[in-house]
């Protein structure tokens, strides 16, 4: 009888959602599960690092790997599964993009760990211990991993072969990449798994966005009454849908909230952050720069909004200083 | 066919020479940068000019990507407002470099290094005075050297990258 | 064509690209080391032949580029030289003739934006080299594009029949062409018509305007459409269809003779109406002309007044009496389309609405009128067949003329209306001879710019005419003395002399501004042209092109554009169908090919793109949700590309791929 393909599935800096929505396959795990032999899977089987260095190169047909690479521990493990995996697919926003974890690129390393171990409300740490990489104790040496200086994506540590987007990628796309997968049917490599057009394409309020948007003001969600029928850019809300791959058939304009953008941007973006930012200010009103100032102060955090997702992945990939 | 002998003991700048890209509008400050070759007046030579035919077409991903690759700054020139070509393309251009300006502030990019500047096609001293003052301003900031910083920042993945893969000559090979 | 791949061979699949440095004589090669470019660039990925010669635009510089690309096999071509504003054009050329597409070719400034303006031979030779490779960068991006051409309809709409739209219509249909005059109101002539005399000669308006209109009306090339107006605009250069609506006159035009013997017949005994054309001041019957040299001689029926119309129990001697049997009771609007491969406008101004200015009571006291009213009153046709009299038929013994009205003013419009000082030094001239009156000029300055205005200006001065500098800050009735009962009385400060003076006076006339027309939006909106800040027409560029527009085929002439007197307004309408005979003569038109286009299958139907051009040139389909862009109206600046937040916008010439590789290119060490 064959074998049946190896897949592995692991978790770098995340949320844990990206595996709920393996979960949330609900019967159709059954049916992954049947067809698969899962080799690792630290939030829900016991297999250990160890078991996968025993593996052949080459063994595991494909590995999932979610979330963001921080630590010297999550790019080791990428790393490895890279050796041990036919195929990776960067699964989920964290991994493609750097994700939520990739806003810390806006702060230095030393000034994220001042503030953790040293300056944060309630903290108490009179002596200002920090994690060390390296100690010994009762005899025995002990590790932690490393904290690196930057949030990376997986692509910027180790080669991919799809992508798999959002946070978290839906049950739907994700079925659909592993039926690919299980069929050979696959893209060419490099490929992110999702349609290649921006999400209004499958937005139900398309139709009422009017073709002359002109913004006179940005507001936040909490500041209007949201009319659940209408586009959400028209009711002066920053949605970046125009901005964001499809492919969640816009989950969260139907919950009535604009789209924060991480789908990431289609194949003919290099920057998301920057091309939404072409786009959306393009069109308001003011001519001169004091009214356009009062406009842009709408948006009191450019970066947190327009680079929710995408920080690791913005051209200048970290705050430089 | 080349007639002209190498001159090479010059003069050699000493110390840094900011590279600086400019993205020049075809009908307005392009023609002021002609216009003042024209006069033979003399200006600093660190600007690449990059033409467009409108400053409108300036995408805030082409400043951005011109950092990454090595610019100490980016200059884009366009019409006066009210006199742009086409109407009303150096409007957009203000619009979005406003917000593009505020975010390269929050990123860490100094204030000087990157500028919008107005120039009309009778402008070409202006040109010669933006270009200088940018220049000296771009200079006295120092060099930006996004791709050494990224080399730099990258260092510390390279040990792993070097155990992890270096037992098979194949995936060394691949991670690179 | 021959074995590519052995030749691809050389440059690792790239395409084969050739490039050229120019010495410009000492121009260039005096600053940069062209030989040491020449060698850079030949070691460069890609390029098959590199060289450097003394002139290349010569013929012998062309020449080796057509035998290199024929020789070599040459996919693309970069030529460092001057600047591409120079020379472009000759290099395309030079490609096409060797048959290469024109558009795989690059130029690179070395010469204005290099060798002109730097002083270090390293450091000039360094940027050469820098922008060279950028250039061999981008053109690997470059795809062929042909030039589209589109013949040019030879007919010429012109919107507007006053002055403007008459001499741009006379000239053009001169000139062989069939021209299409649309003129709202149911005569030409338009502001013209109504005044009385023409300053600085003082002729007589309809003296030397009525000639031109017979004219109009006579030519076998113009199609004379009065009482109608462009009701739709399709198309593009050289190709516009233009729905234009005919409103009912309810009298038959062709069979009219203007003898006007159903007015005498009318049931209304005497004219009762508020006539339009003398400002209000005069009354016309229901079935009336608008004044007697209307073009076309043909009366009009208005049915808010016409008692068949409102009661359906009329008599009608106005159509007993008439043996052409013209009248038509049943006549509906039309719609006509036409095709025309220019379109004027000449659609002048409106009249500054004095009401706007509580201050000087138009509108409140009966003794205040506005310049254009005057100038029906002095007229010798007009409604008191030239007696400069008051509403209640006294004579005025003193007349206030107030300069700037709605005009050079911080709260209503800020322009000078450019007419105003030299037509209120008119009336001044006219009243005072009409009327013996004292008349009193309160101005700001006196602009008299033009030919013989100055003497003009001097000769008034002689006449007796006062001049206060001041803004009048009042026309009141409230009467401080004896000498002021029961006139009006307008405050001002003399700036001259120093102190604030009540000059009673019996007649206040307002030197009225010229704005834009009430409709100049919607107008402005239907021909696809912009309005300047003022709301008037936007030309292309004040100095070099006042009549044309942002769209190419569509031209305007006259007060529509800014204000401006008679004289200017006739060199204005002549520039115009100068402009038009241009278009029209070449027979078709060459569209530059760096247009943007919607990948369709990319379009996720955002519409971001759909409001940001000026030219319209983007439109939304309903049907399959996507935008749309028409190549033919799109002026290749490339604002929708960047906009586009998909990436799902081309621009020929300046994609993306292309812009990105000169980045790299220019950087890349």
């Amino acid at each position: 009888m064959p074998d049946k393909p190896k897949v592995a599935f692991y978790w770098c800096a995340s949320c844990g959602g990206c595996e709920e929505a393996v979960v949330d396959l609900a019967e159709d795990i059954l049916k992954v599960v049947e067809a698969v032999d899962i080799v690792m899977w630290p939030v829900a089987m016991d297999f250990k690092k160890s078991d996968v260095e025993a593996r052949p190169d080459g063994s595991i047909a494909a590995s999932f790997i979610n979330g963001a690479v921080r630590t010297s521990e999550q790019e080791e493990m990428a790393r490895l599964l890279r050796r041990k995996s036919q195929i990776v697919v960067s699964f989920g926003a964290c991994a493609n993009l750097g994700g939520i974890p990739a806003l810390a690129n806006q702060f230095q390393k030393e000034d994220i760990l001042k503030y953790v171990y040293e300056d944060c409300p309630g903290v108490q740490n009179p002596d200002k211990t920090r994690p060390q990489t390296e100690t010994r104790h009762e005899g025995r040496a002990l590790s932690l991993p490393e904290f690196r200086g930057m949030v990376r994506s997986l692509d910027q540590v180790i080669e991919v072969e799809y992508y798999l987007p959002g946070c978290p990628p839906t049950p739907k796309i994700i079925m659909a990449a592993v039926v690919a997968l299980l069929t050979g049917k696959l893209p060419p490599k490099g490929t992110v798994l999702s349609p290649d057009v921006a999400l209004c394409e499958e937005c139900p309020r398309k139709d009422s966005k009017p073709a002359d948007l002109a913004l006179a003001e940005f507001k936040r969600p909490h500041q209007v009454l949201i009319d659940p029928e209408k586009c959400l850019l028209a009711q002066s809300l920053v949605c970046m849908g125009p901005a964001t791959r499809a492919g969640c058939e816009a989950l969260c304009p139907k919950g009535n909230m604009p789209c924060t953008g991480c789908f990431g941007p289609t194949s003919r973006v290099k920057d998301q952050g920057a091309k939404f930012v072409s786009s959306v200010f393009s069109n308001i009103v003011p001519k001169d720069e004091a009214g356009i100032d009062a406009v842009l102060d709408g948006i009191p955090d450019p970066i947190g909004t327009f680079y929710r997702y995408g920080l690791s992945k913005c051209l200048l990939r970290r705050k430089l200083n | 066919m080349s007639q002209h002998q190498s001159q090479k003991a010059q003069s050699a700048p000493a110390g840094f020479e900011p590279r600086i890209v400019a993205f020049f509008c075809n009908w307005c400050t392009y023609t002021a940068a002609d216009l003042a070759g024209v006069s033979r007046l003399k200006y600093a030579p660190n600007v690449r000019v990059i033409r467009v035919m409108c400053s409108g077409r300036v995408d805030p991903q082409f400043v951005l990507d011109a950092f990454a690759r090595g610019a100490d700054g980016v200059l884009l020139g366009g019409c006066h407002p009210g006199d742009c070509h086409y109407a009303e393309g150096n409007y957009k251009t203000l619009r979005r470099m406003r917000m593009l300006g505020r975010m390269l502030r929050d990123m860490g990019v100094a204030d000087g290094r990157f500028r919008l500047e107005w120039i009309s096609g009778a402008e070409g001293d202006k040109v010669k005075a933006v270009v200088n003052d940018m220049t000296a301003k771009v200079r006295a900031l120092g060099p930006l050297d996004l791709p050494g910083k990224f080399r730099e920042w990258d260092q510390e993945t390279a040990e792993l990258e070097r155990q992890v893969h270096s037992q098979d000559p194949k995936e060394v090979a691949r991670a690179r | 064509m021959t074995d590519i791949k052995e030749r691809r061979n050389d440059t690792d699949g790239l395409p084969r690209i050739g490039f050229y440095i120019c010495h410009c004589g000492t121009n260039i090669a005096g600053m940069i080391d062209v030989a040491e470019v020449r060698e850079y660039v030949a070691a460069l990925p890609g390029v098959a032949v590199s060289r450097d010669y003394k002139y290349m635009c010569s013929d012998p510089g062309q020449e080796l580029i057509g035998a290199d690309i024929k020789e070599h096999k040459l996919e693309r071509l970069v030529v460092a030289a001057c600047s591409p504003n120079l020379h472009e054009e000759t290099f395309r050329k030079a490609a096409a003739r060797a048959g290469l597409n024109p558009f795989y070719f690059q130029m690179v400034n070395i010469r204005e934006h290099v060798s002109w303006v730097h002083e270090d031979k390293i450091s000039a030779t360094e940027k050469a080299k820098d922008l060279a490779r950028a250039a061999v960068y981008r053109v690997r991006f470059h795809k062929p594009l042909d030039k589209q051409s589109v013949p040019v309809d030879p007919n010429v709409l012109v919107v507007g029949g006053g002055i403007a739209g008459i001499h741009a219509a006379l000239t053009l249909a001169n000139a062989g062409k069939k021209v299409t005059l649309v003129e709202r109101e149911a005569t030409i002539g338009g502001h013209m018509a109504m005044f009385d005399k023409t300053f600085p000669t003082l002729d007589c308006a309809a003296c030397i305007l009525t000639p031109k209109m017979s004219a109009v009306k006579s030519h076998p090339n113009i199609t004379l459409w009065t009482y109608s107006e462009v009701a739709k605009v399709d198309g593009y250069v050289g190709n516009y269809k233009v729905t234009v609506k005919r409103k009912p006159r309810y009298v038959k035009e062709d069979l009219c003779v203007g003898c006007m013997e159903c007015i005498e017949a009318c049931v209304f005994k005497e004219p009762k109406f508020a006539d339009w054309f003398n400002q209000g001041l005069g009354k016309r019957k229901p079935v009336y002309i608008d004044f007697p040299q209307a073009t076309p001689k043909v009366v009009l029926i208005d049915p808010e007044t016409c008692i068949q119309f409102k009661t359906g129990k009329c008599k009608k001697s106005c159509a007993e009496v008439c043996d052409r049997k013209a009248f038509d009771f049943n006549q509906k609007e039309e719609f006509k389309d036409i095709r025309v491969g220019a379109i004027i406008l000449a659609t002048g101004f409106k009249v500054y609405d004095a009401k706007r200015d509580p201050h000087y009571g138009y509108g409140r006291y009966p003794g205040v009128y506005t310049a254009l009213e005057i100038e029906r009153l002095v007229n010798a046709s007009g409604p008191t067949s030239g007696e400069v009299v008051l509403r209640d038929g006294r004579r005025p013994r003193a007349v206030g003329i107030i300069h700037c009205v709605g005009s050079r003013d911080e709260k209503t419009n800020k322009w000078c209306s450019r007419v105003c000082c030299m037509y209120s030094l008119k009336l001044a001239h006219l009243i005072k001879e009409h009327s013996g009156a004292e008349v009193y000029n309160f101005y700001i300055d006196v602009r008299a710019p033009g030919k013989a205005y100055e003497e003009f200006y001097d000769k008034l001065l002689s006449e007796g005419v006062h001049f206060i500098r001041g803004r009048v800050a009042e026309v009141t009735d409230w009467n401080m003395t004896p000498e002021e009962e029961g006139r009006l009385v307008l405050r001002v400060e003399d700036t001259l002399a120093g102190f604030v003076r009540r000059i009673p006076v019996d007649m206040v006339v307002l030197a009225t501004g010229l704005e834009p027309r009430a409709d100049a939006q919607e107008v402005r909106r239907l021909f696809n042209i912009g309005c300047g800040n003022e709301g008037f027409f936007q030309e292309r560029h004040p100095k070099l092109a006042p009549v044309n527009t942002f769209t190419d085929g569509i031209f305007i002439a006259g007060a529509c554009q800014a204000p401006k007197d008679i004289p200017d307004t006739v060199a204005q309408a002549g520039a115009a169908a100068a402009e038009a005979l241009a278009l029209i003569d070449a027979g078709h038109v060459e569209l530059e090919p760096n247009t943007a286009h919607v990948v369709e299958e990319e379009c996720c139907g955002c519409k971001s793109c759909v409001p940001l051009c000026p030219y319209s040139a983007i439109t939304f389909d309903e049907a399959k949700k996507k935008a749309v862009i028409n190549e033919v109206l799109c002026k290749g600046c490339g604002v929708c590309v960047a906009a586009c937040p998909s990436g799902s916008i081309r621009q020929n010439l300046f994609e993306d791929a292309e812009i990105f590789s000169e980045i790299e290119g220019v950087l890349a060490k």
